[in-house]
């Protein structure tokens, strides 16, 4: 079997997995089936928030895709997160039907506010879930497929393809705040009442909600481990590794990125569709370049080029900021930028990355030590090769790193 | 007591006010009694034009209530008031102040008759009275509205007022108006084409409005000649339409390149993006702010030199953090550009968080100096004092690194290292210092760049995200390494912004710009001005 194959393989993702589907299936029974004054009850808001953090760390294992394995630094899948989520707002707008402030049984409540007379032609269809979700999946990875067809063909690399993604999500942001886009402008898409006939704000809808997130998020971590592990993914770390030498050996390395990339994003796009019912809006705000920057800095905490590292960190600094923004508002803002510096300078493969080489480090000093008790010639340890490790560019000069100028 | 002095002294001034007038009023008042002897519409007349004579605007009250109908005299002692209808009775109002004075019937007033050709002679004096007036902007106000409702009873007053006139531009309005009562009148042809000369030669919104009308209503070659006349000023309105956008664009332009300019060169140079960079932009803009409440405290007389102090005080403010940033975390993340574009965004969350602690996230007030507020008007173009200096500003600016960067001995160990890191170094050169120096110079520059900013942007912690992504956008499409690039960036990306919003709108011209730079990467991948080098990745 295959998939005993990979699990036997890193018993971490099998583990990752298991807690997941575990968590799926007790968090919602916790909080619905024990009553609120046991000690094992979860309450309701705390179920929202982990769904929240489960759909954060599925963009950040979905960016982990392409930056931890294959190097590109998306500085804009917060663009695609919130495509996706948009598609599911839309879903969610026309569920209102005529419960809207303003009643209108055809057009959402901002459309009626905004003098509209008729449904706009990119609204048809999203009152069927099967649509909405299609359009989920589709849009984001549209996008992706065309930016990345003409970045990747056009050799866009480094900082530069960092800094157009940054400009392509400026650019939806300033979009979707007009309000003559048809998206609801500055205010977005709220005021949900129910989805697939449930009423979102029920508790057991939000169990099924964090359910779906968390089954979700192990598919994903299962494909993505399945990609990682195929001769694609193999294809995907030589790019990353060495981009020339990967094309001068015959392979098409822009086909082998777009292929990652568009994938990637359509991940994002789900995460946002699942994001957008837990916490009841969709705004422009998300495509904020901020917010994909952030969305960068809880995979680089967890350790890119891992799989479960981008979900630990995504866990780790949500609930970091939550509780930062609670008790010391002002200084969360210190607190994420000394994170940023401190993760680049000090941990730059992340938790799961240092633990690994901790790990590494001990089983090889073991073995020196056993060597040494049979009263071998303590060789030196063969230094374990971290899969993990991403090439640092410019370790092949003598006198270490130095600045290489951008051409 | 401090109330008290301030209402006495007022009362002190009102009276000082009031007095030389006082005598004036006399004269006037003695002339509006004559109304209740005048018998007869030549009787009438004569009294008009002896209040119009009197060249005072106080007449106007009295006269234009003449004109109306509305000046009675009371039968009762032959006084004279302005009056106002309610109902049975009517209100009687001093006929100069327009006091109420008291009620009356209408049985014991007698109303002032008039006929058409005296309201002719009264709106003449009236017209003429603020046509002559001692105040050029008083004449001035009065020629616009003669020209924006022209009648053909204005010609003659304005006839006998250009004829007096010597303010030249004064002058040429009351032309204008005169041109433009003489297309409503019924004059002949000929003179009518003269002043359809005379106002396509003024050329502007209101012309084009005024001909507009005319060539609806004449035919022949009045007609003609104003179609022409429309023409020819859209044509003009176009350029200057135009020019604007091209000027607003340079503005914008000049002030991509003060921001971008140091961001070039450090990525140029180093290969690394500053995140930060904006960050720098806002410290300058607070160096400022600090300079001028020190000097409004403390030396106002020296408010007018602010921003000479602040530039170098903003520039070293700049450097000192930047050369922090470089030794304390850049220096450890060479070679590695992404880790370094992370870093430095930390950094930039860090600086603002500090800056909005120490100052609070409300904009803080910079004042611009006398010598950079107000505008002038070049044709139909404002332009204002304050986007002019900081053009002429950038271009200094440029000047002055283009110098460093290619007759200096830094620059030319900065063009080393840019062009072949390994090379310089075996060449000598410490390239660890011109990193670092680098960076701070270009920190500095975007520090100065705050100095300006803050004279036309809201000095806010914010201030410096406004201006990364578009500084990005001039460094990635001019092409690094290049300070002509840069330049040329700047201003193409500042005026098509600019070009496009009248038919975009401001923010989708935005969107469209950065849709259109996504796209000119693809086309070159390393923008406009590419070094040219041999080595297959960066």
């Amino acid at each position: 079997m295959i998939a005993q194959r990979l699990f036997g393989a890193d018993r971490r993702i099998a583990i990752a997995i298991f807690v997941l589907l575990a968590a799926a299936v007790i968090v919602p029974v916790l909080n619905l089936a024990v009553s609120p004054s046991s000690a094992f009850y979860i309450p309701s808001y705390m179920v929202a928030l982990t769904g929240k953090y489960l759909c954060y760390a599925l963009l950040a294992l979905a960016l982990d895709l392409v930056w931890g394995y294959c190097g590109i630094l998306s500085l804009g899948h917060g663009a695609f997160f919130a495509l996706g989520g948009y598609a599911m707002g839309m879903y969610l707008m026309r569920q209102i039907g005529s419960r809207g402030v303003y009643g209108n049984p055809i057009l959402p409540d901002f459309m009626v506010f905004l003098n509209y007379k008729e449904l706009p032609w990119f609204w048809y269809g999203f009152d069927h879930f099967w649509f909405a979700a299609l359009m989920v999946l589709a849009v984001p990875g549209l996008l992706a497929f065309i930016f990345g067809w003409f970045a990747f063909r056009s050799r866009v690399t480094g900082v530069y393809l960092s800094i157009i993604t940054q400009a392509m999500t400026y650019a939806l942001l300033l979009a979707f705040f007009r309000n003559d886009m048809g998206f609801g402008g500055n205010n977005g898409l709220t005021d949900f009442k129910d989805i697939l006939g449930y009423n979102v704000q029920a508790d057991a809808t939000r169990s099924a909600l964090f359910a779906a997130s968390a089954v979700t998020l192990a598919l994903a971590v299962f494909v993505t481990a399945a990609i990682v592990r195929s001769k694609y993914g193999k294809l995907l770390m030589a790019v990353r590794d060495a981009e020339s030498r990967t094309r001068f050996l015959g392979w098409r390395a822009e086909n082998v990125k777009l292929f990652a990339f568009t994938v990637s994003a359509v991940m994002a796009g789900i995460a946002g569709a699942l994001y957008v019912p837990q916490v009841g809006i969709i705004n422009p705000g998300e495509f904020d370049p901020a917010n994909s920057i952030e969305v960068v800095i809880w995979t680089a905490v967890g350790g890119r080029g891992t799989i479960v590292g981008p979900i630990i960190g995504a866990l780790l600094v949500n609930a970091g900021k939550s509780w930062f923004t609670g008790v010391l508002p002002e200084f969360w803002l210190f607190a994420l930028g000394g994170l940023f510096v401190a993760v680049t300078l000090l941990l730059p493969k992340g938790i799961v990355g240092m633990w690994d080489g901790w790990r590494g480090e001990g089983k090889a000093s073991r073995a020196a030590s056993l060597a040494e008790e049979a009263g071998a010639d303590p060789v030196e340890p063969e230094p374990k090769i971290v899969r993990t490790a991403a090439r640092t560019p410019g370790a092949w000069s003598a006198t270490g790193p130095e600045p290489q100028p951008a051409e | 007591m401090m109330m008290l002095r301030a209402i006495g002294l007022m009362l002190v001034l009102t009276m000082a006010s009031v007095l030389p007038s006082q005598a004036a009023e006399a004269d006037l008042r003695a002339a509006i009694a004559k109304f209740a002897a005048a018998t007869g519409f030549s009787a009438t007349e004569a009294v008009v034009r002896e209040l119009a004579a009197s060249g005072d605007p106080a007449v106007e009250r009295p006269l234009s209530a003449l004109a109306d109908g509305n000046l009675y005299v009371r039968k009762a002692d032959s006084q004279v008031f302005a009056g106002k209808e309610a109902g049975d009775t009517i209100e009687l109002l001093d006929p100069l102040s327009g006091d109420k004075v008291a009620d009356a019937a209408k049985t014991d007033l007698t109303k002032i008759k008039v006929n058409n050709g005296l309201r002719r002679t009264i709106r003449d004096a009236l017209g003429t009275l603020t046509l002559r007036a001692k105040d050029a902007s008083v004449r001035l106000a009065a020629a616009t509205t003669m020209f924006k409702t022209p009648d053909a009873a204005n010609i003659e007053p304005l006839d006998a007022a250009i004829a007096a006139e010597t303010d030249p531009a004064v002058k040429t309005l009351f032309e204008q108006a005169r041109a433009a009562s003489i297309l409503v009148s019924d004059k002949p042809e000929a003179d009518k084409l003269a002043a359809v000369s005379v106002i396509a030669a003024r050329g502007d919104r209101e012309a084009l409005s005024l001909l507009t009308s005319v060539e609806a209503s004449s035919q022949g070659a009045v007609k003609d000649a104003a179609t022409a006349a429309i023409r020819a000023i859209n044509s003009t309105l176009a350029l200057w339409d135009a020019g604007q956008n091209i000027w607003y664009g340079i503005s914008l332009g000049s002030v991509l390149l003060l921001a971008a300019i140091g961001l070039a060169i450090t990525f140029g140079v180093m290969g690394v993006i500053n995140m930060a960079h904006g960050e720098m932009v806002m410290l300058g803009a607070y160096t400022t702010f600090v300079v001028q409440q020190v000097i409004r405290t403390s030396f106002p007389g020296l408010f007018d030199w602010s921003l000479v102090i602040a530039l170098p005080l903003a520039f070293l403010v700049a450097a000192l953090v930047g050369l922090a940033i470089e030794r304390g975390i850049i220096r450890f993340l060479y070679g590695r550009p992404l880790e370094t574009l992370l870093a430095t965004w930390g950094v930039s969350l860090i600086l603002q968080q500090a800056v909005r602690t120490i100052f609070g996230p409300t904009n803080q007030e910079v004042g611009n100096p006398s010598w950079m507020s107000g505008s002038f008007d070049v044709g139909q173009l404002a332009i204002t004092w304050n986007r002019l200096w900081i053009l002429v500003f950038a271009l200094l600016v440029f000047g002055v690194l283009l110098y460093v960067m290619k007759r200096t001995s830094w620059g030319l160990q900065m063009r080393a290292v840019t062009a072949n890191r390994r090379m310089a170094a075996s060449m000598g050169i410490k390239t660890p210092w011109v990193d670092a120096l680098t960076f701070a110079l270009g920190s500095g520059i975007a520090g100065i760049a705050g100095v300006a900013l803050s004279q036309i942007d809201n000095v806010s912690p914010n201030l410096g995200r406004g201006y990364i992504i578009d500084s990005f956008m001039v460094v990635v499409f001019g092409g690094v390494g290049n300070l002509w690039g840069t330049l040329v960036g700047a201003f193409s990306l500042g005026i098509v912004n600019k070009f496009l919003e009248p038919y975009a709108g401001a923010v989708l011209g935005k969107i469209v710009v950065l849709v259109l730079i996504i796209l000119f990467i693809q086309k070159r991948p390393r923008g406009l001005f590419a070094l040219k080098g041999r080595a297959v990745e960066a």
